[in-house]
C-alpha cells in the first residue's frame, strides 16, 4: 500500500472509503500484442467506479483481469500486481474459483443460461451451497429478482426459460444472477449497451442501491451514464490509464488534454 | 456407329463453335460498342448452342432405342412364339439380343455360316459353335427364327445409329452457325451461359432425388408383390423366421416370415453398440472440446476419425477372427458360456465403429456452445467441471441426442459386421451371449440364395429392406429435426 494513489477529492464530493482493489503496474499481452501498459488504479469500497475510453482501449481487458477471466484466453498474459482487500489475486496459491465467487461479473451481452429463470439465479447459490433448504433458496431467488427490479415482471413465469426474456430483462436477470452469489465486488461491462432508456434507468437505479453493500465497477461508453452513476471515473486511452479521479472533477475539470477531448466528444 | 463416336463428333463441333464464338467476339471487341460480357462467355455461348440440343437428342434416343427396336423385332416373330410360356419367351428374346450384339463382331466367313443356318442350310448347332468362338455363349442352339430376328435387329440398330448421327450432326452444325452468327456486342452471353449452368446444377440434384425415389418405388413394388403371397400379419407380427428354402416351390408351404426375431436382433445389437459408443464417444468429445490442448486435439481428433474410415468388412473380420474367440475364451475362464458369434461380439465391435460418429458430432456441437455461457458460469465461481456438467452439456443436449440418433441409424443399417459376427440364426432371446441375426443379415442371405426371383423367399428381402429403410429414415428425420431446432437457438 506504500504508493497508494492519493484521492484528489473535489469540493462537495462525499468522502470515499478506502480502496478495496489496488492495481499496480498491470501489463496485459494478447500473444505479442500489448493491450494494457502499466495501469495503476485504486477502486474504493462501496462506490461506483466508471471506466471510460474509446473502443479498443483496453477497458474490458482490465475489467477481466480483476476476476481473472482472462485466464480462459490461452494467449493472454497478465503481469503486475492486483490486490483485493490486501490479497494478491494473481498469487499462484489463490483459488480462482473462490475469487470469482467474490468478484461477480455482468457481461456486455446478456448471457442467461438456457435454463429457467429460477434455475439461472439458483445456479450460483447451489454451487456454493449458500442455502440449506428449498425454502431458503426460493427466498433468495425472489430477493435477488426483487433487487434487480425484475420480480414483478417474472414472478408468474419463474420456471420458463430465461432465454425467453427480452434483452433488457435478460440483462437484469444476469445482474440478479450475479448478486445471488453474494459477491463483494460486481464488475459490469457495458451492462446497458443493449438497453432502452427505461431499462437503462432501472439498471442505474439498481446500481445506486447496490453500492450500499457492494463495490461496483462499470464500463460504459455513455458519458452521461458515467457522470450520473459513478463516484470515480478512470479514463483509458490506447491501453494506458490516462487519468483517474473523482467523477465530478474528471467531467468538469480534467487534468489531461486527452480526457478533455474525449469527454467533449472531440475524439473516440 | 456407336454412341461414343456420335458424342465425339458433337464434342468436336462444340470445340469449333467455342473457337468460332471467341474469334467473332474478339472481332467485335475491337469495335466501338462495349461488349456485354467477357470474351470467354461468347465462346461458351456458341459451344452450348452447338452441343446442348444434340446432347439432349442423343440422351433421349439412347433411352428409347432399345424399346423401339425390340418392339420392331417382336412384330416380325412367327406366331408360334406367342404360344411359348413366359420363361421360354424371355429366353428367346434374350437369345435374340445377345446374337444381335455378337453379329457385328463376326468375320465374313463366320457371317456366311450364320446366314446359312438362318436359311436352314447348315445345322443351327454350327451357328451356336461359331458364336461361342466369339464369346457369345447360348444355352441351346438358336432356332432359325431367332437368328433371323437377331439379324433384323442388328440391321435396324445400325440404321437407327446412322439416323441419329445425321440428325445430331445437323442439330449441332445448325447450333454452331446460329450461335456464332448471333454474337453481337450487346448479346448477354454471360447471363445465357449462367442459365445453362444453373440448369446443369438443377439437373444434377434432380438425378439424385429421382434415384432415391426410384429405389424406394422399386423396393415398394417388390414388397407389395411379396405381400400378395404372404399376409402382412405373418410378416409383421410373426415370431418365427423359417422361410423354408428346401420347400420352396411346393404350393402349400410358403414358410414363416416373422419379422420380430430379426427386428429384435437388430435392436438388441444396436443397443449394445450404443451402450459402448455413447459413453466413450461422449466422454472423448468432452475431453477434446473442453480440456485437450490444441496440440492434443490436432493429433487425437483425426486419429479418432480414422476409426470411421475403416471399412466395415475389416471390423467384421476383426470381430470374427479376433474379438469373438477372445470373448468366448474370457467368458469360459469366468464360467460364462459365450458363443463366438453373439450379440455381445457384434454389438461391441459395432460400438467401436460408431464411436467417431458420436464423438465427432458431439464435439462440434459442444464447441458450438457459446463461450459467453461458459464465462457466465466461471464468473459465478463455478469450476470447469461444474460448468461442463451444469451449463455446457445441458445446452448441447439436443444436439448430442441428435448425434446419438444418427449413430443409432448407422448401427441399425450396418451389415458386414453383423453378417460375420452376430450369427445367422433368427433367435428371440434376451441373452447377449447367444447368437442372433438381424434384418440386414437376412436380406443378404435371402438374396444370395439361388431361388427364383419371384418366390416369397427372395421377395421377403424387399419387405425387410423397406422396413429397415422406414426405421432409419424416421430416426434420421427425427435426429435432423432435433439438431436443427437446437442450432437455431444461438443464432
Ligand atoms: N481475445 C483477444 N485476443 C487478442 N486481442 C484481444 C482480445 N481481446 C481484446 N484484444 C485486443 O485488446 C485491445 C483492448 O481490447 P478491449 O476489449 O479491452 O477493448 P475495450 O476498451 O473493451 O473496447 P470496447 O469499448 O470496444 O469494448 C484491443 O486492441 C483488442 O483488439
Ligand atoms: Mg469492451
Amino acid at each position: 500500500m506504500e504508493h497508494q494513489v492519493v484521492h484528489r477529492e473535489a469540493i462537495g464530493a462525499e468522502p470515499l472509503q478506502p480502496a478495496t482493489i489496488i492495481a499496480r503496474n498491470v501489463n496485459v499481452f494478447y500473444g505479442a500484442k500489448q493491450a494494457l501498459f502499466n495501469v495503476d488504479v485504486d477502486v474504493p469500497r462501496n462506490a461506483i467506479t466508471a471506466f471510460i475510453g474509446p473502443s479498443g482501449c483496453g477497458k474490458s481487458t482490465f475489467l477481466r483481469c480483476l476476476n481473472r477471466m482472462n485466464d480462459t484466453i490461452p494467449i493472454c498474459k497478465v503481469t503486475g500486481k492486483i490486490m483485493l482487500d490486501g490479497q494478491d489475486i494473481y498469487d499462484p496459491d489463490l483459488d480462482v474459483v473462490e475469487l470469482r465467487a467474490r468478484v461477480g461479473m455482468v457481461f456486455q451481452k446478456p448471457n442467461p443460461f438456457p435454463k429457467s429463470i429460477y434455475e439461472n439465479i439458483a445456479y450460483g447459490p447451489r454451487i456454493h451451497g449458500l442455502t440449506r433448504t428449498k425454502k431458503e433458496l426460493d427466498e433468495l431467488v425472489e430477493q435477488c429478482l426483487e433487487k434487480a427490479g425484475l420480480l414483478k415482471e417474472v414472478h408468474d413465469r419463474m420456471h420458463e426459460p430465461g432465454t425467453g426474456l427480452s434483452g433488457g430483462q435478460q440483462q437484469r436477470l444476469c445482474i440478479a444472477r450475479a448478486i445471488a452469489t453474494r459477491p463483494d465486488v460486481i464488475l459490469m461491462d457495458e451492462p446497458c449497451s443493449a438497453l432502452d432508456p427505461i431499462a437503462t434507468a432501472k439498471v442505474e437505479e439498481l446500481m445506486d442501491e447496490l453500492k450500499e453493500n457492494y463495490t461496483i465497477i462499470i464500463v460504459t461508453h455513455s458519458m452521461q451514464q458515467a457522470a450520473r452513476v459513478s463516484q470515480r471515473t478512470a479514463f483509458f486511452h490506447l491501453g494506458k490509464l490516462v487519468e483517474v479521479g473523482d467523477t465530478r472533477q474528471i467531467f468538469t475539470n480534467p487534468r489531461d488534454k486527452r480526457t478533455q477531448d474525449y469527454i467533449t466528444g472531440r475524439f473516440g | 456407329m456407336s454412341y461414343s463416336t456420335i458424342l465425339a463428333g458433337v464434342a468436336i463441333l462444340a470445340v469449333i463453335a467455342f473457337v468460332g464464338g471467341l474469334v467473332r467476339a474478339r472481332g467485335h471487341a475491337a469495335g466501338p460498342v462495349k461488349m456485354h460480357s467477357q470474351l470467354g462467355y461468347y465462346g461458351w455461348y456458341a459451344a452450348v448452342l452447338a452441343a446442348l440440343p444434340a446432347a439432349i437428342l442423343i440422351t433421349v434416343w439412347a433411352a428409347s432405342e432399345p424399346a423401339v427396336l425390340s418392339r420392331l423385332v417382336a412384330r416380325e416373330l412367327p406366331a408360334t412364339v406367342d404360344t411359348l410360356n413366359a420363361a421360354q419367351h424371355s429366353l428367346a428374346m434374350g437369345q435374340i439380343q445377345s446374337i444381335s450384339e455378337g453379329l457385328p463382331k463376326l468375320g465374313a466367313a463366320d457371317l456366311a455360316i450364320i446366314k446359312k443356318a438362318r436359311l436352314g442350310f447348315t445345322p443351327v448347332e454350327e451357328a451356336q459353335r461359331v458364336l461361342k468362338e466369339h464369346g457369345i455363349v447360348l444355352g441351346s442352339p438358336p432356332p432359325p427364327y431367332v437368328i433371323n430376328a437377331a439379324a433384323d435387329l442388328t440391321e435396324n440398330r445400325a440404321i437407327s445409329r446412322y439416323l441419329l448421327a445425321a440428325i445430331a450432326g445437323l442439330l449441332a452444325i445448325g447450333g454452331l452457325f446460329y450461335g456464332v452468327r448471333s454474337i453481337r456486342p450487346r448479346l448477354r452471353a454471360r447471363n445465357a451461359v449462367e442459365k445453362v449452368m444453373l440448369g446443369g446444377l438443377a439437373a444434377a440434384s434432380t438425378v439424385a432425388i429421382l434415384t432415391t425415389v426410384g429405389i424406394v418405388f422399386s423396393v415398394l413394388f417388390e414388397t407389395i408383390h411379396f405381400f400378395q403371397g404372404v399376409s402382412p400379419s405373418n410378416f409383421f407380427f410373426g415370431t418365427v423366421w423359417d422361410p423354408r428354402f428346401s420347400a420352396a416351390g411346393s404350393a402349400d408351404t410358403i414358410g414363416q416370415f416373422g419379422l420380430l426375431p430379426l427386428l429384435w436382433g437388430t435392436l438388441f445389437i444396436s443397443f449394445v453398440a450404443l451402450a459402448v459408443a455413447v459413453p466413450i464417444g461422449l466422454m472423448s468429445a468432452i475431453y477434446m472440446s473442453e480440456y485437450a490442448s490444441q496440440g492434443v486435439r490436432d493429433v487425437a481428433k483425426p486419429a479418432l476419425e480414422i476409426l470411421a474410415g475403416i471399412p466395415t468388412i475389416v471390423y467384421g473380420f476383426f470381430a470374427l477372427i479376433t474379438f469373438g474367440p477372445l470373448l468366448r475364451d474370457v467368458g469360459a475362464m469366468v464360467g460364462l458360456e459365450i458363443a463366438a458369434t453373439s450379440v455381445l461380439t457384434a454389438g461391441i465391435v459395432m460400438g467401436v465403429m460408431i464411436i467417431p460418429f458420436v464423438s465427432s458430432l458431439s464435439d462440434d456441437i459442444i464447441s458450438a456452445v457459446p463461450q459467453s455461457l461458459r464465462e457466465g458460469s466461471y464468473g459465478l465461481g463455478a469450476t470447469q467441471s461444474e460448468t461442463i456438467k451444469r451449463v455446457v452439456i445441458p445446452a448441447a443436449l439436443p444436439g448430442i441426442v441428435g448425434a446419438i440418433l444418427l449413430a443409432a441409424s448407422r448401427a441399425i443399417g450396418e451389415t458386414m459386421i453383423v453378417v460375420l459376427a452376430a450369427g445367422i440364426a433368427a433367435n428371440l432371446t434376451l441373452n447377449p451371449f447367444e447368437p442372433v441375426t438381424t434384418i440386414t443379415v437376412k436380406i443378404v442371405s435371402q438374396l444370395t440364395g439361388d431361388l427364383e426371383f419371384d418366390s416369397p423367399q427372395t421377395l421377403v428381402a424387399f419387405a425387410l429392406g423397406l422396413t429397415l429403410f422406414v426405421i432409419t429414415l424416421a430416426l434420421n428425420v427425427y435426429a435432423l429435426y432435433i439438431v436443427r431446432t437446437y442450432r437455431e437457438e444461438y443464432e
